[in-house]
């Protein structure tokens, strides 16, 4: 099963996947731009066996140690990885949620990515001749979000960085939302887009869904969180208390 | 009489002082953020911040510790979607200047974010991957390289091409159909490396108290020097305030 929790920096699905670690979810291949701290954990958790990503570094601090040891010694097993780039993956989204078989880009020639990443050709522009990369579209089992609020009738809105959350959920087979609050009436004036109620199947209401990241208009991101997590998540015993601590035994 | 200042700091300043007032900036998150809003604050002031998490026109009052802090967003002129950021912004050409690091960087200023050893599927160290790098190397008009100099980071070949900076040379740039110069210019904490966009980097200049030796004992490559090599002005009392201001605390949430 494929499954893409998105969220860029901002408005990451923490409380979800937390949830699928709890769960005993395996062999699962997660699809994410920015693994963070949330893919970090749940490779570590050994729920992944399969990572395709555009970075997977803890913004700002350093690596993500969880993912580096499951690429770079199989622990606690192997994982393969298809890595692309941030425009790559972008467009992948694009064009699954177009009902696209790939989408177009300028971009890969002459790197190491093309020769070694599934899901990217050179192809000639149909009217000019002239050479375009296609990649693959994203068409994720799962796709998993989390906004700030929901209506009642289960339009989600969310403002700020919005990233390719629409994408994820559009270019998905089934989604899934966790909101901060579900309300009777959205406030539009605060900007941002909506996602319309057909195209998702559940919401969840979870307050404090995305920390540490943050929820702009809610909460900060707890940069403090991300600092820490450079010590917990480097040592396989520390990473194995955090688990249980954390998220094992958390309500 | 001046003040005392350590490499780091030269670097960041000669970087800022590469921002003309007016452009927009592509900016990565570390020193190229620095930089940025080091020169922003300084002799800058109109320069338009690009962050690839979507924020045009960020104003941050505080260093941002990643590209997608609240306040990239809350500060913006306008904040669009990944697909909009790359596609229509970046990929298009409308991007002045693209700010880089990289942990290795060869001498035609090829650039590696992916891997370091021999095997792609078992390496010996993982990095974090191509990110935002390869497109921003290739339809920014011009890309700087900001990074610290060091013989394991300046290598004859990088493990891996991530980005492409000048390929093999030889017009591999017009072949690949990058529209952009590439990473032209590269400051390090010793000094500067240019190239014409199409033949290897050569040292341009070097900061105060280094030597010429001293750069190539940490470069792989045996690096040819620009006949007219000028030495960087050390950085300016003001321009130590701004840095140290800046760096002073990063944003706390």
């Amino acid at each position: 099963m494929s499954i893409a929790l998105e969220g860029f920096t901002h408005l990451i699905p923490f409380a979800a996947g937390h949830e699928i670690i709890r769960q005993g979810k395996r062999d699962l291949t997660l699809i994410r731009m920015t693994p963070d701290l949330i893919y970090d954990q749940m490779i570590g958790a050994g729920c992944a066996r399969r990572v395709v990503f555009s970075w997977g570094g803890n913004p700002g601090v350093g690596s993500l140690h969880r993912f580096r040891d499951a690429v770079e010694n199989g622990w606690p097993h192997p994982i393969e990885v298809e890595e692309h780039t941030h425009a790559g993956m972008a467009n992948r989204y694009v064009a699954g949620a177009s009902g696209l078989p790939f989408a177009v880009m300028r971009g890969y020639e002459g790197t190491d990515l093309a020769a070694n990443t599934r899901g990217v050709a050179r192809i000639a522009c149909p009217f000019t001749g002239e050479p375009v990369a296609a990649v693959s579209a994203l068409t994720p089992d799962v796709g998993v979000i989390h906004a700030q609020r929901a209506d009642r009738r289960g339009n989600v809105h969310l403002w700020g960085i919005t990233g390719v959350q629409r994408e994820v959920v559009l270019s998905s087979k089934s989604s899934i939302v966790t909101v901060e609050e579900i309300v009777d009436e959205l406030d539009l004036g605060l900007g941002g887009q909506v996602i319309p109620a057909m195209a998702i199947d559940a919401i969840s209401e979870v307050p404090g869904g995305a920390r540490p990241s943050y929820a702009l208009g809610f909460y900060h991101r707890d940069n403090q969180a991300y600092v820490d997590w450079d010590s917990i998540g480097r040592d396989r015993k520390s990473f194995d208390r955090w688990l249980n601590e954390s998220v094992m035994t958390a309500k | 009489m001046s003040e005392s200042w350590t490499p780091d700091e030269m670097m960041t300043v000669a970087a800022a002082r590469r921002l003309v007032d007016g452009m927009s900036v592509f900016v990565g998150i570390g020193l190229p953020s620095v930089a940025a809003n080091l020169a922003r604050r300084l002799h800058a002031p109109a320069l338009t911040l690009i962050y690839e998490s979507g924020p045009i026109g960020s104003k941050p009052t505080q260093l941002p510790l990643s590209i997608g802090d609240g306040e990239l967003a809350s500060t913006a002129d306008a904040v669009v979607s990944i697909p909009e950021i790359f596609n229509y912004w970046l990929q298009a050409g409308r991007i002045d200047l693209g700010y880089l690091g990289a942990a290795q960087i060869d001498r035609m200023a090829n650039l590696n974010t992916t891997m370091v050893g021999d095997s792609y599927e078992r390496p010996r160290v993982r990095l974090p991957g191509a990110g935002g790098a390869p497109e921003i190397a290739s339809y920014c008009k011009e890309v700087t390289v900001v990074m610290k100099h060091a013989k394991r980071a300046f290598v004859e070949k990088v493990d891996f091409v991530t980005t492409v900076g000048f390929g093999s040379g030889n017009g591999d740039r017009a072949r690949y159909g990058l529209t952009g110069a590439g990473p032209t210019t590269v400051i390090t904490d010793l000094g500067v490396l240019e190239s014409d966009g199409e033949s290897e980097l050569e040292l341009s200049a070097i900061h105060p108290g280094v030597t010429i030796e001293q750069i190539r004992n940490v470069t792989q490559w045996p690096l040819k020097t620009k006949a007219d090599l000028d030495e960087s002005l050390p950085p300016t009392g003001e321009e130590l305030l701004a840095l140290r201001t800046l760096t002073h605390g990063t944003a706390p949430s």
